[in-house]
């Protein structure tokens, strides 16, 4: 099982590596700008299917968990804090090496906190909002669960909105770049920032980024907790019955979906150089759960494979003013006609008039 | 805060409230025949809205909102027979993403159709500056337009499941449908019959509400979150209780205008909707011991 877990990763990681080379001889690199978004995204879109396909629990707010690793990386990393010097905390920092300080374009002295620092820091807030959240809304069903993640998206994006400190709205722009790896000898250094340069490297640093998060996952499912969370989905009364701690798993997989977001909105956010509050808007969130859905629930691959390619399409524009209602068709046509995704429907059961049903 | 201030905010509370509660009452109605939250419900509210704002050029106000609020019957009604109707016992969680892509949906054809402008009917009687005086306290006189139309509404809904035959066969319905089939009601009519309804008083609402509220195509979201939050106040599928939880958010929210930051109003809501959900999640009027025996 291991070694064709991590062989389909390695096919994956051939294809990008192939996608690479390709669009190099036919000069076609500037679509590897949106692979790159597309691949940040899909992270976010495989944690929520953990979420969703395995322990059955839906989340219409997880756009909210990335916007608050997006801004708060974005923030961070921006907001001049010279004014602050004298505050202990802030020489704290300091001395840890957590903030940088340079000059902004006007030669003015410049201290604002270490990308690396800030991206632990919007994560770890992330982990956290994400667990506090998570205790109340977790035990609620149905409707109720729909409604309360809802909320907590569009609480997020009014703080987005209506703070000052997030830029209102208008965001929050110049994030500067995220090194990842010092220039060593002759190789220049990895940066994850819209660099027009960087391109290659930032493609590759965002699809390895993927294929990490999604070994661990494939991973996280094949073992005891995987098959908890689907004796979750499967009964959560009879789960509880045999001694699994629902209200702990599903915790975890929240939390942990929510941690993917929030890479995804750090790395993304580096990458775009800024982040808006449209980013926290619940079509966002909306859009992710079609994804899931689109794939497949509990179907990581088939999950990652509609992401991507949808994701691309609709950043390349294909789909022009109709893109929200697209997404909007996807929904009501996968739930109607294959409630267990595109890639595992029946075409001759559907027509026979039996369908795909759905027990749950 | 002045006296007349006071009730200043107080009929504007008011005045929300009651939109609030017609959308919770249109939740509550889908809710008790069928055991789905239609999250499209506040575009029906929309719809509403805009159509008779179109119509108005070719016909006068009254028909033209008679008009608009058949024709989103209308589209009820279609939404129903094309979407739900022929689903069997389709779980909850499949009807949460059919209805919220229904809702998308609609609201995409309303922004190609009306654009993102925002629109309004004229005042019923008068215009903006028309106000009627109550002692210090003054006030447009279609805030009255929208508490009248939405208490003559709650009180026609009641009369008509009490008194029809057809009320009670939809009561009958919601109480057990099996038991209601058995009896020879055409349950699937039934809730066809609770779109058109539902959709029939949210265009109603849409239409008096716009000429104060305003129209856009994205309107509809935020009437439906907080139609939702007043359906679970008042406790979901209690039509009364909706009634007294929509004024009481709509009063909240109106003095919350004064403490916080009118970009946080929304917020407000939402946190009420939240800590709702987490400690009483069966309403502020509903009963802990029923509330044991339902899933949340």
């Amino acid at each position: 099982m291991k070694s064709s877990k991590l062989l389909k990763i390695g096919c994956l990681f051939g294809l990008v590596i192939g996608i690479q080379v390709l669009t190099t001889l036919t000069d076609t690199r500037f679509y590897l700008t949106q692979l790159t978004m597309s691949a940040y995204y899909a992270l976010l879109v495989i944690g929520l299917a953990v979420v969703m396909g395995y322990a059955g629990q839906i989340s219409l707010g997880h756009a909210g968990f990335f916007a608050i690793g997006g801004y708060l990386s974005a923030a961070l990393t921006t907001h001049n804090l010279v004014g602050l010097q004298g505050n202990p905390v802030i020489h704290g920092l300091g001395n840890l090496g957590m903030l940088v300080s340079g000059q902004d374009i006007y030669g003015e002295q410049l201290l604002v906190m270490a990308p690396w620092a800030a991206c632990i820091l919007a994560v770890f807030m992330a982990a956290i909002i994400a667990f506090i959240i998570g205790i109340p809304v977790l035990k609620l069903k149905g409707h109720y669960l729909a409604m309360a993640t809802l909320g907590f998206g569009i609480i997020i994006f009014r703080i987005g909105l209506a703070t000052e400190y997030f830029g209102e709205a208008d965001g929050i722009s110049e994030v500067p770049g995220f090194t990842l790896l010092p220039a060593i000898g002759s190789f220049g250094p990895i940066s994850v920032s819209g660099d027009f340069g960087l391109r290659v490297e930032n493609y590759y640093v965002a699809w390895g980024l993927l294929c990490i998060g999604l070994w661990l996952l494939l991973n996280l499912i094949d073992s005891r907790v995987g098959r908890a969370l689907r004796a979750i989905h499967g009964s959560e009364e009879a789960a509880e019955a045999v001694g699994i701690d629902t209200a702990g798993f599903k915790l975890k997989v929240f939390v942990l979906s929510a941690v993917y977001a929030a890479f995804a909105g750090v790395f993304l956010t580096h990458y775009n150089g800024g982040i808006g509050p449209s980013e926290a808007s619940v079509m966002k969130s909306v859009r992710y759960v079609a994804l899931v859905a689109v794939g497949g629930m509990a179907n990581i691959w088939g999950t990652l494979i509609m992401g991507v390619g949808l994701t691309f399409l609709s950043l390349r524009g294909v789909f022009g003013s109709f893109d929200d209602a697209v997404f909007g068709a996807i929904l009501i046509v996968v739930m109607l006609f294959a409630p267990d995704g595109i890639l595992s429907m029946n075409v001759k059961a559907l027509f026979a008039g039996k369908g795909t049903t759905d027990e749950h | 805060m002045t006296q007349a201030l006071f009730f200043q905010y107080l009929f504007a509370g008011i005045s929300y409230g009651v939109i609030y509660a017609i959308v919770a009452i249109g939740f509550n109605i889908i809710y008790n025949t069928t055991g789905i939250i239609n999250f499209a419900q506040g575009e029906f509210v929309m719809l509403g809205g805009m159509i008779s704002i179109s119509l108005l050029q070719f016909v006068p106000l009254p028909v033209a909102i008679a008009l608009a609020v058949l024709i989103t019957m209308l589209v009820g009604a279609l939404i129903e027979i094309v979407f739900i109707r022929w689903l069997d016992k389709p779980s909850v969680l499949r009807m949460i993403i059919i209805t919220i892509g229904l809702s998308i949906l609609i609201r995409e054809v309303a922004l190609h159709i009306w654009g993102e402008s925002i629109r309004s009917l004229p005042y019923f009687v008068g215009n903006e500056l028309t106000t009627v005086s109550f002692g210090a306290v003054r006030i447009s006189p279609q805030v009255l337009w929208v508490v009248g139309v939405c208490g003559i509404m709650v009180l026609g809904l009641s009369l008509f499941f009490k008194m029809t035959s057809v009320g009670r066969e939809m009561r009958a319905c919601s109480a057990n449908r099996t038991a209601a089939m058995l009896c020879g009601i055409n349950t699937r009519n039934m809730v066809t019959l609770s779109f058109i309804l539902s959709a029939g008083i949210g265009a109603l609402a849409g239409c008096v509400m716009s000429p104060i509220t305003y129209t856009q195509y994205d309107s509809g979201t935020s009437l439906a979150i907080k139609g939702f939050t007043v359906a679970i106040l008042g406790g979901l599928g209690n039509s009364m209780g909706a009634v007294a939880a929509g004024i009481l958010l709509g009063i909240i929210e109106a003095y919350s205008v004064a403490v916080v930051p009118l970009a946080f109003q929304d917020a407000i809501s939402i946190a009420i909707l939240l800590i709702i959900l987490f400690v009483r999640p069966y309403g502020i009027f509903g009963s802990s011991t029923a509330a044991r025996l339902t899933e949340f």
